[in-house]
């Protein structure tokens, strides 16, 4: 039978394993060759587009790479299914945005600011994401194929 | 109670019962605002009831653990804690960056990353705090007369916790990066470290409540806790499937998250076990309605729900949907919030001296917020397997799908009506109970 020892054993020696398969995965995942992310192509309008992005709590509603709240659109995509003109109207109006009845906050961006988070779902549109770029927005996909 | 500085543990979780009311009533906000009810969009729009909600919900545990923390460690360790006065800067502290953090949601001061909104100067007054809170335990546990494994193994996960906290404060330029240490820290919390706190407060209520032996439950705590960690920390790559990193996360991801129920599993089994096990029958009903609903709830949301959507295959189209909320909504009931309510219906008597062991109150306090909470989770869950197919089967618009499964959070506002008419029992319960009293101290005979 068990004994407390060898549970501990088995705990301590478990947990040290794992993470350290964790970290050397990590590791891996983020080195140069197996970028996905096209990391090179982060320009300053990108981050500034990010910093935007965060900076009023976006995910609090919307999702991009299928992370956020489930109550506004995914965002990965939104170009090739929106057009950036339509977006730029969304961003810089000073009237609240309301599609079907459910309110957006009326962020009221420069055109400069609109750009820069343009710019930053343009960075998002081209990751790999392991095949869910095409079941994340069928729509666009249509569009794409169109 | 057996040492008066446990009566501090009272005040921690005065403020829990506190945060867990606006945690609950922002989600009624939320849930409002989903069938068209948005009268409050100007003075609180959908993004900061969310952010207020979720991160409400981790202030309240995390005043749970330490009030836990607070109770358990001078009882296992024999002896009183280092300082009640530093434990009291430490509860205040505490409330305020709370009420600072959620106050500044309403004015667009956050940090708008999923969970960790918390804005960065505020990010260092927590860690702080948690640095006062982990110095109060460890010393008075090192100070002790003994050191159990079920003090050590809380004490560990506590400290763990504090340590994981600063991946999610580095900054990036990179979205996917962003993401992906963000879970660092999110998963890693709740499916790893904060099983510690959970096994070792769970540990503790079976050894006071069942009488069985001491090293039998530490015997089997090491196993879980191992098995979490085995499972837990691998697992972390069902949230890489689909976010920009490489493929091999979904081969390491999708074998361990399947790994992962398992820790659940053996932690109902054990906890059932020992409760047939035991020969003391512990006069404090309640306490183990709540200890054995933990173990048991936690296997079905965070074991059983978890793994229903972190099979690569189904995750490629549960990701990003209410899919998710379903298996959130269980797990952090069953795992975190019950075992913090268990810990709670446990110390209260013996810190007020007033028994209110087997309350008809009490009882419907369990069953109802129970109940309300697995209808809520099916409403979730049919919202959001509707939205999955009409989404991303059948390449409805977003919107659309929104109007279509409106019914769903009708239900989902009903079931949650259930849920916090349980929750308004178990404080007016709370209440009953009166303050924390020295004259509450057990006598040694």
């Amino acid at each position: 039978m068990l004994s407390k020892k060898q549970a501990r054993a088995f705990f301590l020696g478990g947990t040290v394993v794992t993470f350290l398969i964790f970290i050397g995965l990590t590791v891996y995942s983020f080195s140069k060759e197996q970028d996905q992310s096209n990391y090179g192509k982060i320009t300053e309008q990108v981050v500034r587009g990010k910093q935007l992005w965060e900076s009023n709590n976006c995910m609090g509603c919307h999702t991009i790479l299928g992370e956020g709240a489930y109550y506004a659109p995914e965002l990965t995509k939104v170009i090739d299914r929106r057009g950036k003109g339509y977006i730029k109207a969304v961003l810089m109006t000073p009237q609240p945005w309301q599609p079907n009845g459910r309110k957006m906050v009326a962020y009221g961006f420069s055109e400069q600011e609109a750009e820069d988070i343009i710019s930053f779902f343009d960075w998002i549109d081209d990751i790999d994401l392991n095949g869910f770029d095409r079941v994340v927005s069928p729509l666009a996909k249509d569009k794409l194929n169109n | 109670m057996k040492y008066k500085s446990q009566k501090v543990a009272y005040w921690f979780f005065a403020l829990s019962m506190l945060l867990l009311v606006l945690q609950i009533t922002y989600g009624f906000i939320m849930g409002f605002a989903r069938i068209g009810m948005d009268g409050l969009h100007e003075f609180i729009p959908f993004n900061t009831a969310r952010a207020v909600h979720t991160n409400l919900l981790v202030v309240w545990l995390l005043s749970g653990f330490m009030g836990a923390a607070y109770y358990i460690i001078p009882e296992e360790a024999q002896r009183e804690l280092v300082s009640v006065k530093l434990a009291y800067v430490q509860l205040i502290s505490l409330a305020v960056v709370g009420v600072v953090a959620v106050v500044g949601y309403h004015f667009n001061y956050w940090e708008g990353r999923k969970f960790l909104e918390i804005p960065r100067p505020l990010d260092y007054l927590v860690v702080v705090n948690v640095l006062l809170f982990l110095g109060l335990i460890l010393v008075t546990l090192f100070k002790g007369k003994r050191r159990t494994t079920t003090a050590l193994v809380l004490s560990m996960g506590l400290l763990f916790a504090a340590l994981l906290y600063l991946p999610g404060m580095i900054p990036f330029d990179s979205q996917v990066m962003d993401s992906f240490f963000r879970w660092w820290v999110v998963h890693l919390w709740v499916e790893g470290v904060w099983e510690l706190i959970m096994g070792g407060i769970l540990s503790f209520l079976l050894i006071k409540l069942t009488g069985v032996d001491r090293e039998v439950i530490e015997k089997w705590l090491y196993v879980i806790v191992g098995l979490t960690f085995l499972s837990g920390v691998l697992g972390t790559g069902h949230h890489y499937y689909y976010i920009g990193v490489n493929k091999i996360w979904i081969i390491v991801g999708g074998i361990f998250s399947a790994l992962e129920p398992l820790a659940f599993l053996a932690m109902a089994l054990f906890a059932v076990n020992m409760y047939r096990k035991g020969e003391k029958k512990h006069p404090n009903k309640l306490a183990l309605y709540w200890t054995l609903g933990a173990a048991i709830v936690s296997f079905v949301g965070a074991g059983l729900l978890g793994f229903a959507h972190t099979l690569p295959q189904t995750n490629l189209y549960t990701h990003g949907t209410l899919v998710t909320a379903m298996h959130g909504h269980l797990a952090f009931w069953g795992a975190y919030a019950m075992i913090v309510l268990a810990i709670i219906s446990y110390s209260l008597p013996n810190m007020t001296g007033r028994k209110l062991y087997d309350s008809s109150r009490g009882r419907m306090a369990f069953w109802m917020s129970n109940i309300g909470m697995i209808g809520m989770t099916v409403a979730f869950g049919v919202a959001g397997v509707a939205q999955v197919y009409l989404e991303r089967k059948f390449k409805m618009d977003f919107m659309q799908v929104q109007a279509e499964i409106s019914i769903h959070f009708v239900v989902l506002i009903i079931c949650a009506t259930l849920f916090a008419t349980g929750i308004t029992l178990y404080i007016i319960d709370f209440y009953k109970h009166g303050k924390p009293t020295d004259e509450a101290l057990e006598i040694k005979r």
